[in-house]
């Protein structure tokens, strides 16, 4: 057993919440009358619809065609009527094309036998081009289209394949339960994402608060016998970040995870689980697992739900609110985006819904800096996000970006830490905004 | 930024959760602190100490409310205008009369804070500021002293003398008068070696010790064999003169331990201004005695006077100091050393509260020069 790893430096440790639904079997949502399918869940360019209003359409089936290199397929969650082809808002704001299917018909999957799909023989390239068929995305948020980050593999293979089990957002269970209750899944599909991408080694980083998993996947990789890395991480936020966690395993020097100059490519627990079931089951990504959670839920739960669901219908599955929630997040409570329409779709994106009581939810009072440097101490990059903001909110930008505003990762320790209830966060991505545009002439 | 835009972005915005020790629950946490020692401070100065306190709350929060009527925004309940009366209250000699904290409350919290443009944007730490304009305002009510209950009854003529003199105005005024009235510098020299400190320079001078100090004495020499002068537990909890809160040092680290470990202020200034005051006191305390380098006594200066009061409570104030745990410690250690060089060569007894009003001044500068570096994490990105 290799010691706990962590960064140095910033950082928090909040109040997780998880035990509200960790000790909870996934369950099935139910499926939507109406599923809204946005055609942007993926970073990258929106998918261009392939069906129109009136097409009746199959469970599974393709209805957005990736378009150009990074992008990804969609898929139809339901069987049924396509209704409309047109246009929504994201909860974070940006517009795109969605495709409205009315449920009804035969389910070809759902409830069916189906054929395990041998993939021992097949080449990498065959593989990754059916994740990419199946619309495989990172589903620890980001939504980064996975064949496009393993293609990266062809002209240099990876040296090594991460999987991310760390789950650091607080309140957020899903990955901890799939690595519960799917193990040996997840050590088939990473043992698929190792193909597609030429790495040679594997490791498996899981947070410390996860330990039940720990013990079942190292079990699982000693039954295998796969010469798999597993370790452990502190359980503090935001350790799951990619340059955070390349960090602690390349600083952990007595164990050499991954070697310093090496090749790494990091995907999360979800989509390993969903590149399984592409190449396993020929499954495209219509579904994903959600931890529905916070303390204004009536039963708090995990479930794998459809895409498109109204997040509104997900919340009435786990028995509505228990008083009018003070604020409800789509994925987690730091990285996640708030929306405030309940007929809002699950998109590939959603790592949770998250209902907070108003006592909860962050005040954001904006009060005037009292300059006690908890900011400071929480940045793992080692910014001082207070000073960054007093120059962004006088529009000095240039001289916010020389003081390391492009170096924010955007993880909201500081804003979560700030006794004034200074949404720094906000003002640090609003002059990072700004820091980008080629040329800005000052005024504000 | 424009008005529109500065709602948009705080109606909703990541993240949703916060830590949630807000400024209100910082304020009052270090007020409720501050509870034991000045308890102790009221008790043994009696009524006019309480006149002293009382009078110090009500100008801060009288001015802190006037100004948030001209200023249209209500921030009373932030407990900073409470905390800084407290502060200076407990600052301040417990016979000063009532003017004395009123107008030094009414200048922290109307010119230094609020003129500034209230709580985050004062330069200056209000209290102490407050303090040094009573000080250099009404220098005579400013030593206003008075003995504690504890050792009021018995004390002996010499110190009805020196009417409740503080352990550090004694050792001042009898050092430099000994230098005045000696014949040759050889004679003042020899007079104060063989003074040898400031503990013996008390005990000739009758300053009063309690039983309790004599007691303590004798078990703890029983337990460890260690011979204790009379004297320093007195210093150490609080049966001395001096001002109202500062005496029990004993009181005060009991609130200090509380803010620490619920990480309401860090241990960078304390340590770096205890730690640079102590090792000066060590190799230059003995200077005035004659008794050469190395020979100071640091146990008395530490326990003596504000120092322990000001580490704690007064310099680790968010806002007049730096933000960084580097410059915390150019801060805590500047603190110290001005604090040490106005006590061991000023004209006045002690100096915390000017020392930290000179740090201050070099807070932006010790910003400047001590930004946080990049993380390796940081750098590595961009590798």
């Amino acid at each position: 057993m290799s010691r706990t790893l962590t960064f140095a430096r910033g950082g928090v440790e909040p109040l997780d919440f998880k035990s509200l639904t960790s000790h909870l079997p996934i369950a099935n949502a139910h499926i939507p009358a109406v599923a809204v399918v946005p055609l942007l869940q993926h970073s990258g360019a929106p998918a261009v619809a392939v069906v129109s209003p009136g097409d009746r359409v199959r469970e599974g089936m393709l209805i957005a065609r990736a378009d150009g290199f990074r992008s990804a397929n969609i898929h139809s969650p339901v069987p049924g009527l396509v209704r409309d082809v047109g246009d929504m808002t994201l909860p974070d704001g940006g517009r795109c094309r969605a495709v409205t299917v009315e449920c009804a018909g035969e389910f070809d999957r759902s409830g069916k036998i189906l054929n395990r799909q041998p993939w021992d023989g097949v080449d990498a390239a065959t593989l990754n081009a059916l994740v990419a068929e199946m619309g495989v995305v990172g589903l620890g948020g980001a939504g980064f289209p996975v064949h496009v980050k393993y293609a990266f593999g062809t002209d240099r293979p990876a040296d090594s394949l991460i999987v991310n089990g760390i789950e650091c957002e607080p309140y957020l269970t899903g990955e901890h339960r799939l690595m519960l209750e799917k193990p040996d899944e997840i050590i088939e599909g990473s043992c698929i994402a190792r193909k597609i991408t030429g790495a040679r080694g594997v490791v498996f980083a899981v947070a410390e608060n996860k330990i039940d998993a720990v013990a079942v996947l190292r079990e699982k990789i000693a039954e295998k016998s796969l010469p798999f890395d597993l370790v452990t991480v502190k359980a503090k936020f935001p350790q799951g970040e990619e340059d955070l966690l390349r960090h602690v395993l390349r600083e952990d020097r007595t164990a050499h995870h991954i070697p310093p100059g090496t090749k790494t490519i990091i995907s999360n627990v979800g989509t390993i689980f969903a590149v399984y079931e592409a190449v396993v089951w020929k499954k495209p990504l219509i579904e994903r697992v959600i931890t529905i959670s916070g303390s204004a839920v009536v039963r708090p739960s995990n479930v794998k739900a459809r895409i498109g669901t109204k997040i509104g219908e997900l919340f009435e599955d786990c028995g509505g609110f228990r008083e009018p929630p003070g604020r409800i997040v789509m994925g987690g409570p730091f990285l996640g985006a708030a929306v405030t329409d309940l007929d809002a779709p699950l998109t590939k994106l959603t790592t949770g819904l998250i209902a907070l009581t108003r006592r909860e939810t962050a005040s954001c009072a904006d009060d005037a800096c009292i300059r006690c440097g908890r900011c400071v101490r929480s940045c793992p990059w080692g910014l001082s996000p207070t000073i960054l903001v007093k120059l962004i909110k006088h529009g000095r930008t240039e001289e916010a970006v020389a003081g390391g505003l492009n170096d924010c990762e955007e993880c909201g320790c500081c804003a979560y830490v700030c006794p004034a209830g200074i949404p720094l966060l906000a003002y640090l991505r609003k002059g990072r905004s700004w820091g980008r545009m080629p040329t800005r002439d000052g005024a504000i | 930024m424009m008005k529109s835009e500065k709602r948009s972005i705080t109606s909703a915005s990541a993240p949703y959760i916060a830590e949630g020790a807000g400024i209100r629950t910082v304020m009052w946490t270090v007020s409720a602190c501050l509870v034991p020692a000045l308890a102790w401070g009221l008790a043994v100065f009696g009524a006019r100490a309480i006149l002293v306190v009382a009078t110090a709350l009500a100008g801060a929060v009288l001015t802190e409310l006037a100004a948030n009527a001209i200023r249209g925004k209500v921030t009373v309940g932030d407990g900073s205008a409470f905390l800084t009366g407290l502060v200076i209250g407990m600052s301040l000699p417990p016979a000063a009369p009532v003017y004395v904290p009123l107008c030094a409350s009414v200048f922290a919290v109307a010119v230094v804070k609020h003129a500034s443009g209230g709580l985050g944007a004062n330069w200056m730490n209000p209290a102490m500021a407050g303090r040094v304009f009573a000080l250099l305002s009404f220098p005579a009510a400013m030593s206003a002293w008075i003995a504690p209950a504890t050792i009021a009854e018995g004390a002996g003529p010499s110190f009805d003398a020196l009417s409740g003199a503080t352990p550090l105005s004694v050792v001042k005024t009898t050092v430099s008068s000994i230098g005045a009235g000696a014949a040759s510098q050889e004679a003042a020299a020899s007079a104060l070696r063989s003074l040898g400190g400031p503990a013996a320079l008390m005990a000739v001078h009758h300053y009063p010790v309690t039983a309790f100090d004599g007691q303590l004495s004798k078990w703890l020499g029983g337990l460890f064999g260690v011979n204790v002068r009379p004297g320093y537990f007195d210093l150490f909890f609080g049966n001395t003169a001096g001002s109202i809160g500062e005496i029990s040092v004993f009181l005060l680290l009991v609130g200090a331990a509380v803010l620490l470990a619920r990480k309401i202020i860090s241990w960078e200034i304390p340590a770096a201004l205890l730690g640079t005051f102590a090792l000066l006191t060590w190799v230059f305390g003995g200077v005035p005695f004659a008794t050469g380098l190395f020979q100071g006594d640091v146990l008395f200066h530490l326990f003596s006077g504000g120092i322990v009061f000001c580490a704690f409570f007064i310099a680790t104030d968010y806002v007049s100091g730096p933000l960084t745990r580097p410059g915390k410690i150019v801060f805590g250690a500047g603190v110290g050393l001005i604090a040490f060089l106005i006590r061991a060569a000023g004209i006045l007894p002690e100096g915390a509260s000017v020392a930290i009003i000179v740090m201050n001044m070099f807070v932006p500068l010790i910003d400047r020069f001590l930004r946080p570096k990049r993380t390796v994490i940081a750098r590595e990105k961009t590798t």
